[in-house]
């Protein structure tokens, strides 16, 4: 009895909270038609929610608008994968090793704060213009902050688990295999779910050179000719499809980590 | 009498000042102390004495400025799993089940699948917690959690046990249970242990001897030897030897608390 009444009580928190999200996407797209029905702002500044739609629906019939998702989606995955791929270990080793992170962390301290956009010169003129540049894009602005992401995340496992194991026999391999990485596995999964976000956002600078296809490139492509129209719904299909990777990483979350306690669960 | 197990030969640790103007501290200064085969010796002091730092040097996880800990004749200065550690704060794994958490350390000694299962069982069984072999720590009580980290640390077949206040955390009504479990346990397996904790009944309840050690610097007060007929268990708490015992500690640790008190 107890307990029903306690799935009740999370029940009903979480019916609360699904209402409080509809609504303040309701507010948003409510402002969005006032501001354009009435005449208030100039379509050429915010296309009105009709346009946009329209918009989309051509893209979607003429398959130009599946096609650049698919392009779009395969440089940010491939670009996040070897981001987290690399800064994994990195990050893993700088935590437990004060010499090599003396030696790695003021590199990558420094490298952060390089902008991506004007690296793009440099990434054309060493990578070419093919598809491994705009990896390299995505990886250039996600990388560096990863390593220190994951830095931060193994440095903060609780020291007592890693005495516990080294008590019961566990080698320096054995400790990170089975106590560093599982304690630290829930905060690596919110570091690559952040990092994906950043991956989007680093987008338009990787479509930027030499592209003919993807959500950046017709963003990019639209400016010229101000078709705010298509800005939108291409920042609209970029926003749902972030929303959509998020929901899908906080699923394996779940999954891979039901142990995991958190204040907001 | 018993080859003794550990050697404490000489011990000195003194922490570096940690600012310019500050002083180092002398945490532990001149500690000898022996534990025989299968016996159970309790180290109760006041607080911040320095008896979890006297443990973590045995246990290998803190390193002595001077002196010598021995295991079976051998020096030690790195842990191992020949020292096993039972911590206040349970440090359960809590991705892992309870029995995945105590196959764990036979899982590093590399022993294969059916061999860890069955002895996990046969320690699981010896805590009590028979049925719950698949929860996760997050579902257990704090007495159960110790239970299991018990189980984990005798699984791995060390020669000594090293436990910390372990009870520290427990309601007293659960930490007596816990108290009896282990008088049991201790009696069944012949362990040697070492057991550390500022509560003076648990230490005469548990230990057939008892050191005393001094407030900081922490050195060896008094050793007592504890022979009271009959089980351990709490019946003992009102036998008379319990009582002139416990008075003998009591006046020894309000000593070394007037003494620290007219210190400063």
């Amino acid at each position: 009895m107890a307990s029903s009444n306690s799935n009740q009580a999370i029940k009903v928190r979480r019916d609360n909270y699904r209402y409080l999200t509809a609504i303040s996407f309701c507010a948003i797209i409510i402002v969005w038609c006032a501001l354009t029905y009435s005449g208030l702002v100039n379509e050429i500044f915010i296309p009105s929610p009709t346009d946009v739609i329209n918009t989309t629906v051509e893209m979607a019939k003429d398959g130009s608008l599946w096609i650049n998702c698919w392009y779009s989606i395969k440089r940010v995955m491939v670009g996040w994968i070897w981001s987290a791929v690399t800064a994994l270990p990195i990050g893993m080793v700088m935590a437990r090793s004060k010499r090599f992170s003396a030696i790695i962390q003021p590199i990558i301290e420094f490298a952060r704060y390089l902008p991506v956009v004007a690296l793009v010169p440099l990434t054309i003129l060493y990578l070419g213009i093919d598809e491994t540049q705009k990896y390299v894009i995505i990886w250039l602005g996600t990388f560096f902050q990863l390593v220190l992401m994951v830095y931060d995340t193994v440095a903060s496992v609780d020291k007592n688990l890693i005495n516990a194991a080294r008590t019961l026999g566990a080698s320096k391999w054995q400790l990170y295999k089975e106590v560093i990485f599982p304690a630290s596995l829930p905060g690596l999964l919110d570091d690559f779910r952040m990092t994906i976000g950043w991956a989007w956002t680093y987008l338009v600078v990787a479509e930027m050179v030499a592209a003919s296809e993807g959500l950046g490139y017709i963003i990019l492509k639209s400016q010229r000719f101000l078709a705010t129209d298509v800005i939108f719904s291409g920042l609209i299909t970029i926003g749902i499809i972030g929303l959509i990777s998020d929901f899908i990483m906080r699923l394996i979350t779940k999954i891979i980590v039901p142990w995991r306690e958190r204040l907001d669960d | 009498m018993s080859k003794a197990k550990l050697i404490v030969e000489d011990l000195n640790k003194t922490f570096p000042a940690k600012r310019k103007k500050s002083e180092p501290v002398t945490a532990l200064a001149g500690i000898n102390l022996e534990v025989d085969e299968s016996e159970f010796v309790v180290i109760v002091g006041p607080s911040g004495c320095g008896k979890s730092t006297l443990l973590n040097i045995v246990g290998g996880l803190e390193q002595a400025t001077s002196g010598r800990v021995m295991i079976s004749g051998k020096e030690v200065t790195e842990p191992g799993a020949d020292r096993g550690m039972v911590f206040q704060g349970y440090s359960l794994f809590p991705w892992l089940s309870v029995r995945q958490n105590v196959e764990f350390g036979l899982k590093m000694k590399g022993v294969s699948k059916s061999e860890r299962e069955k002895t996990a069982q046969e320690y699981i069984d010896l805590v009590g917690l028979s049925g719950f072999e698949e929860s996760f720590p997050n579902q257990l009580s704090g007495g159960m959690k110790q239970r299991v980290a018990i189980a984990r640390t005798l699984a791995a077949k060390p020669e000594i046990l090293l436990m910390d206040e372990p009870f520290g955390a427990l309601d007293a009504q659960t930490r007596v249970v816990m108290q009896e479990l282990l008088a049991d346990v201790s009696r069944k397996t012949q362990n040697t242990i070492l057991f550390i904790t500022h509560d003076i009944d648990e230490a005469i309840l548990l230990g057939s001897r008892i050191y005393v050690m001094s407030r900081r610097p922490g050195t060896i007060r008094e050793v007592i030897d504890i022979d009271i007929e009959g089980e351990r268990n709490h019946t003992i708490l009102v036998k008379p030897e319990f009582l002139a015992i416990k008075t003998k500690i009591m006046e020894m640790l309000w000593q070394e608390s007037q003494d620290a008190a007219l210190d400063k």
